[in-house]
């Protein structure tokens, strides 16, 4: 398989300050790539290089195997849809969806066609009359994932497409982009802070800090497995273990992560682990416990439906057996 | 911070205040009218409609409105391209010494017309320029620029600056994304920016007098005029055809501008 987009030691500086910092990467073709990491991790740069509106200060970027380094957005065949959508404001949602072809000279009759088509792939048929100013914030969406369609990219880039979202409609919009994704087969690469919905979404994640990529793989391999301290705490929020802890827990003298829902609570008499539980956070679908042992605290899940222990309680802790997982690196 | 009703004192103040800035305009309005053409005597001894067929019939009006009306349009002209020009670049660019760029463009308007006027008398003598409708209209393009610049700088940054990427990165080169994006945003402010200027250029004295030469435009017959004893009231007809050109410009430019908030934040 080829891959879509490949960056080579990249890196981009913004004077003094390495957004991007000698990044190696490789998305392969067809497939739903999350660019992962807390604000002013270089998720977004990496967009951007990508897109072109980002010149890489050293490196070689890659699309379909030619070097673009210098070739400007506008010759580019990607496409982005942004993260507060820049829909024009002049123009109706159907000219908004048909600009790409315009722009390329393709006549009116056939541009229009092909807009209306976008329209109905993205569910907002008899919508092309109206301005951008008319729609809710999920139309808006939808409308930006059409116009950047229209072009047919063989590469297209996300850039927080749902954080303007909320949480129902989000979730709506993670299923669709995902089954657009699959019926298209164009290779989707998408930048989130939203651990949860690179997960979900993504068959690829790479978890980015500090300009570099922290880990690279698919989400169970990431969350199940984390390279490093700031990927365990950063993906889905793991215990993470100093090598005396993880030592005393059972395994070797190493940096390990440890999943909260791997550890189940128990009555104290029934564990040779014991503590007492220090704070309760309530999720809904669970407990997260804060549990004080004699070596370090740890955070467990309790799922709802199970007896709830209360603050100050004594208890006793069962790790699941393939619970510990020692990282690479500290 | 919340205040009371104004007092009945402060009312008069401020009723007293709009009268005397605004009675005067009717003042002029009414001397079209009179019967007496030597003195402006109040009141005026009597009515007519004469004066508007006199100055029609004048044939010294004709070539001032004719110079006045060319001058305004020129320098208008030339105020849209080269503003709009400088406000898509001090808008998106960002350079070194941009704030005092910025500064000189807008020096023209801040300066006295006497300076504006003298610097540029001087300058032209050395170029050996001599005077002609060009001078007047380089002269007036100095000030008509930055009305038009400061219109279009003002909504250039209101319009989100991703709608010129996603342009870009919708294929669309610089020139297109000029044309089909920035303009139609942009379209009202120019609009309201040309008025503006055209009303400035159209009752100029000051700066034209100094690079005007032998030629007299509108206002400077008005002024020379005035002096002369016979037919007073032909003076009064001209300015409320000044008033009208100028003011009506004025007008559309308010409401063009302040209908304008919609268009430019509907993308957010």
């Amino acid at each position: 398989m080829t891959s879509a987009v490949e960056f080579l030691n990249v890196s981009r500086h913004f004077g003094a300050v390495a957004a991007v910092d000698g990044v190696d990467l490789t998305i392969a073709e067809g497939s739903f790539f999350a660019m992962l990491g807390p604000s002013g991790s270089g998720k977004t740069t990496c967009l951007r290089l990508i897109s072109g509106f980002e010149k890489p200060s050293g490196g070689e970027i890659r699309i379909f195997g030619a070097e673009v380094g210098r070739v400007p957005p506008h010759l580019r065949n990607v496409n982005t849809v942004f993260q507060d959508y820049a829909l024009f404001p002049h123009m109706s949602v159907l000219d908004n969806v048909a600009y790409g072809l315009m722009v390329k000279g393709v006549g009116r009759r056939e541009r229009l066609r092909r807009a209306e088509e976008m329209l109905a792939l993205v569910k907002l048929e008899g919508y092309g009359a109206r301005k951008p100013a008319q729609l809710s914030g999920g139309q808006r969406q939808r409308v930006a994932l059409a116009r950047a369609l229209v072009n047919e990219p063989r590469v297209l880039l996300l850039d927080e497409p749902l954080g303007a979202l909320d949480l129902k409609l989000r979730e709506a919009m993670q299923d669709e982009l995902k089954a657009l994704q699959q019926r298209l087969g164009i290779t989707f690469v998408f930048v989130t802070h939203d651990q949860h919905e690179a997960l979900s979404m993504a068959d690829t994640v790479a978890v980015f800090n500090q300009g570099k990529i922290a880990q690279v793989g698919r989400p169970t391999d990431v969350y199940a497995r984390p390279r490093t301290r700031f990927v365990a705490d950063f993906v889905g929020s793991s215990n993470v273990l100093e090598p005396a802890m993880t030592k005393a827990l059972g395994g070797p003298e190493a940096w390990a992560s440890l999943r909260p829902e791997a550890v189940r609570l128990v009555p104290w008499n029934k564990s040779d682990l014991r503590g007492s539980v220090t704070a309760l956070r309530y999720l809904g679908s669970a407990m997260r416990v804060t549990v004080i042992l004699p070596f370090g605290t740890l955070s467990v899940l309790v799922p709802a439906g199970m007896p709830m222990p209360q603050m100050g309680d004594s208890v006793g802790l069962i790790l699941a057996s393939n619970g510990l997982h020692v990282m690479e690196e500290a | 911070m919340r205040f009371d009703r104004p007092s009945f004192g402060l009312k008069l103040a401020a009723i007293g205040g709009l009268a005397f800035l605004h009675l005067p305009i009717l003042l002029i309005f009414l001397y079209a009218f009179t019967t007496e053409e030597r003195t402006y005597a109040f009141p005026p001894p009597g009515l007519t409609t004469q004066w508007f067929a006199v100055a029609w019939n004048r044939a010294d009006i004709w070539p001032p409105l004719y110079l006045s009306l060319r001058v305004a349009a020129i320098s208008t002209a030339l105020a849209m391209v080269l503003g709009t020009l400088v406000a898509g670049a001090m808008a998106q660019a960002r350079f070194f010494g941009r704030e005092q760029i910025s500064l000189l463009i807008i020096l023209p308007i801040a300066l006295p017309g006497v300076i504006t006027g003298m610097s540029l008398r001087s300058a032209f003598a050395i170029m050996e320029i001599p005077f002609s409708t060009w001078t007047i209209v380089l002269g007036h393009a100095t000030f008509c620029i930055v009305i038009v610049y400061n219109n279009a700088v003002a909504r250039l940054r209101r319009l989100s600056g991703a709608i010129t990427e996603a342009s870009a990165d919708l294929g669309a080169n610089a020139f297109q994304t000029f044309r089909h994006v920035l303009l139609p945003n942009l379209g009202s402010a120019l609009l309201a920016g040309g008025m503006l200027a055209f009303a400035l250029s159209f009752d100029e004295v000051i700066v034209t007098t100094f690079t005007a030469g032998q030629q007299s435009t509108l206002p400077i017959w008005m002024l020379n005029e005035l002096v002369r004893p016979r037919q007073r009231p032909v003076t009064n007809v001209v300015a409320m055809v000044v008033f009208v050109v100028t003011f009506v410009p004025i007008l559309l430019a308010y409401y063009l501008t302040r209908g304008g908030a919609d268009t430019a934040g509907g993308g957010k």
